[in-house]
């Protein structure tokens, strides 16, 4: 067996969710081969080849594949995919778009979002939003497959050496152009990876008030999430949402603030550590899974709870 | 400019999930079902491409038991023209209604296909990309703004950093985020009308596509559930549970 992991990165740093996607990978097969398509992509692949788990990086470097254009990544998958058994990439915005499409080329079936290795033709995958989790044995050759990355611990990143290899890029069907990309800057942990997380809701009222959310957020060194009532509402960018069409987070610590806990939203992190809600309505669904409830007014709890956190003498990071 | 719109009768997004006792499969018997929400919105777009003059046609189609037409008369009822309803029992995987899909497009030939960007049963994220590449059309894929011009679309689409705009030349297909559009309700004179409008029934196996399933649902379990824990008094309690106790701040 042999694996192609499929690596996401910005041409210059390789995304965390590649690590936890090569430890996924690293439960099926150890002969793993990383492919790096990308635009002067070059310190992309050393940090790939120092990555003790990969045994071979495949460089294919294009203009084409700077903005990692379903399109145009397609085609050099597909070339590559002949001398592997299964092709892997992260469940996140970046897998989901083009592995659909190297599956349909392949004629297999792909299997989405698994969050557990049993077998190398067996896995398991939350369906209905997380409400049940389904064991599935795939029958094809060729396995594509997406991981949850959250469900995975990221492989070590340095004392490798791995050797890197160039492959030709395929030509760009030019059918696609990239024009933008809107990326919200934030100082804080990225909201996949982050040790805290503090979510707003519906209950926020307001794009202002996510400052009380904010403030916390920088004492706890926490990313900012929120649920998809307080995205639609325009409260906050749509890069925030946590749920099931959002982003998935397993942080030690998510605070749900004004979050009434719809299905879609526990979706996205009830498999948190410890889990903190704090809601006026003392019915609302949140707090059957939170670990420490606190039924009040959000706009009094979040300023106390700002001046308790100044009491401490050390806060974790 | 004509469009397609796939639809699927899925478990309503407010249901309850139980898994059958035997670990098969979860419960869908006498369980309210509905339009998957996403492809509501997918509907919603193609209405409102028409109503701004710049499509002729819309063309619903779902493929599935019988009842599946429930979802065609639906979008048929908000503004679609004609319906299609692919007939099939059981579950198809997205590789087998993308095939389906590319026979229908193949006859029908839309300018632009629109879907929901994930079912919310099986959770798959799959279909419309599969379509795509059978295709060799380009993909706007998880689209929350698109912009239809004359030989391209340009879709802002939102992935994990934010949102991101590409052109897609046409014939393309776009997959729907739920902040796309607000899907409008069908009013009573519209859903009586929608009962006149003519659908079209196929069935999936005459098609002369492979659907086979390659994937074997094994077992389908509960996840683990989570314990309630306790509700603190006030903000102090709260602080001091989660320095002394739970060891995470």
């Amino acid at each position: 067996m042999s694996i192609l992991v499929i690596a996401e990165h910005n041409n210059i740093n390789l995304k965390t969710f590649s690590l936890n996607t090569i430890n996924c990978a690293s439960k099926i097969d150890l002969d793993i081969h990383v492919l790096i398509a990308g635009n002067k992509c070059e310190n992309v692949c050393k940090e790939v080849s120092a990555i003790p788990l990969v045994k071979k990086v495949l460089h294919s470097d294009s203009t084409s594949y700077e903005n990692y254009l379903a399109e145009n990544l397609t085609p050099l998958v597909v070339k590559l995919a002949g001398k592997y058994t299964h092709i892997i990439a992260p469940a996140n915005t970046f897998g989901k778009n083009f592995m659909p499409r190297v599956a349909a080329l392949l004629d297999v079936s792909q299997i989405s979002d698994i969050i557990k290795v049993n077998a190398p033709d067996n896995f398991v995958r939350p369906i209905y939003a997380g409400n049940a989790f389904a064991t599935v044995k795939s029958t094809d050759k060729i396995k594509c497959i997406t991981i949850r990355p959250t469900s995975f611990d990221p492989a070590p990143i340095s004392g490798g050496s791995a050797p890197i290899e160039k492959v030709d890029a395929t030509e760009a069907p030019n059918i696609s152009k990239f024009i933008k990309r809107e990326e919200t800057k934030s100082e804080r942990p990225e909201l996949g990876t982050a040790r805290v997380v503090i979510s707003g809701g519906r209950g926020m009222q307001s794009s202002e008030n996510f400052k009380l959310i904010n403030a916390i957020a920088d004492k706890l060194n926490a990313a900012v999430g929120a649920s998809r009532a307080a995205v639609d509402a325009g409260y906050i960018s749509n890069d925030h949402q946590v749920g099931q069409t959002g982003k998935v987070v397993v942080p030690d610590l998510y605070i749900a603030v004004g979050i009434s806990g719809a299905i879609q939203h526990l979706a996205g992190m009830k498999e948190s550590k410890i889990i903190v809600a704090i809601n006026k309505d003392g019915e609302a669904p949140i707090f059957s899974i939170a670990d420490y409830g606190l039924e009040a007014d959000l706009f009094e709890a979040l300023p106390q709870f700002l001046e308790e956190l100044n009491k401490l003498n050390t806060i974790q990071k | 400019m004509k469009i397609l719109v796939a639809v699927k009768r899925v478990i309503d997004y407010n249901v309850q999930i139980r898994v059958k006792e035997d670990g098969t499969d979860v419960q869908s018997d006498n369980v309210k079902m509905s339009t998957n929400p996403p492809d509501d919105n997918a509907v919603e777009e193609a209405v409102k491409l028409k109503e701004a003059g710049k499509a002729k046609e819309v063309v619903a189609i779902t493929i599935g038991q019988e009842k599946a037409q429930e979802t065609v008369r639906k979008a048929l009822a908000v503004g679609a023209d004609k319906g299609i309803h692919i007939k099939a029992e059981g579950y198809i995987e997205p590789l087998g209604v993308a095939k389906i899909l590319k026979k229908v497009v193949e006859k029908e030939k839309p300018d632009i296909v629109f879907m929901g960007k994930q079912a919310i049963d099986d959770d798959c994220n799959q279909t419309g990309q599969m379509l795509s590449a059978m295709l060799g059309w380009p993909q706007g894929t998880f689209a929350s703004k698109i912009e239809v011009k004359d030989k391209t679309i340009q879709v802002t689409r939102e992935v994990d950093e934010g949102l991101e705009t590409i052109e897609i030349n046409l014939p393309a297909i776009v997959t729907c985020d739920l902040r796309l559009n607000e899907p409008r309700y069908a009013s009573l004179p519209n859903i009586m009308k929608a009962k006149k409008k003519p659908i079209e029934q196929l069935i999936a196996k005459d098609l002369g596509v492979d659907i086979s399933n390659r994937i074997q649902q094994l077992k389908v379990e509960e996840p683990p559930k989570r314990k309630g824990g306790i509700k603190v008094a006030n903000v102090a309690e709260l602080v001091n549970k989660l320095k002394n106790e739970a060891k995470v701040i």
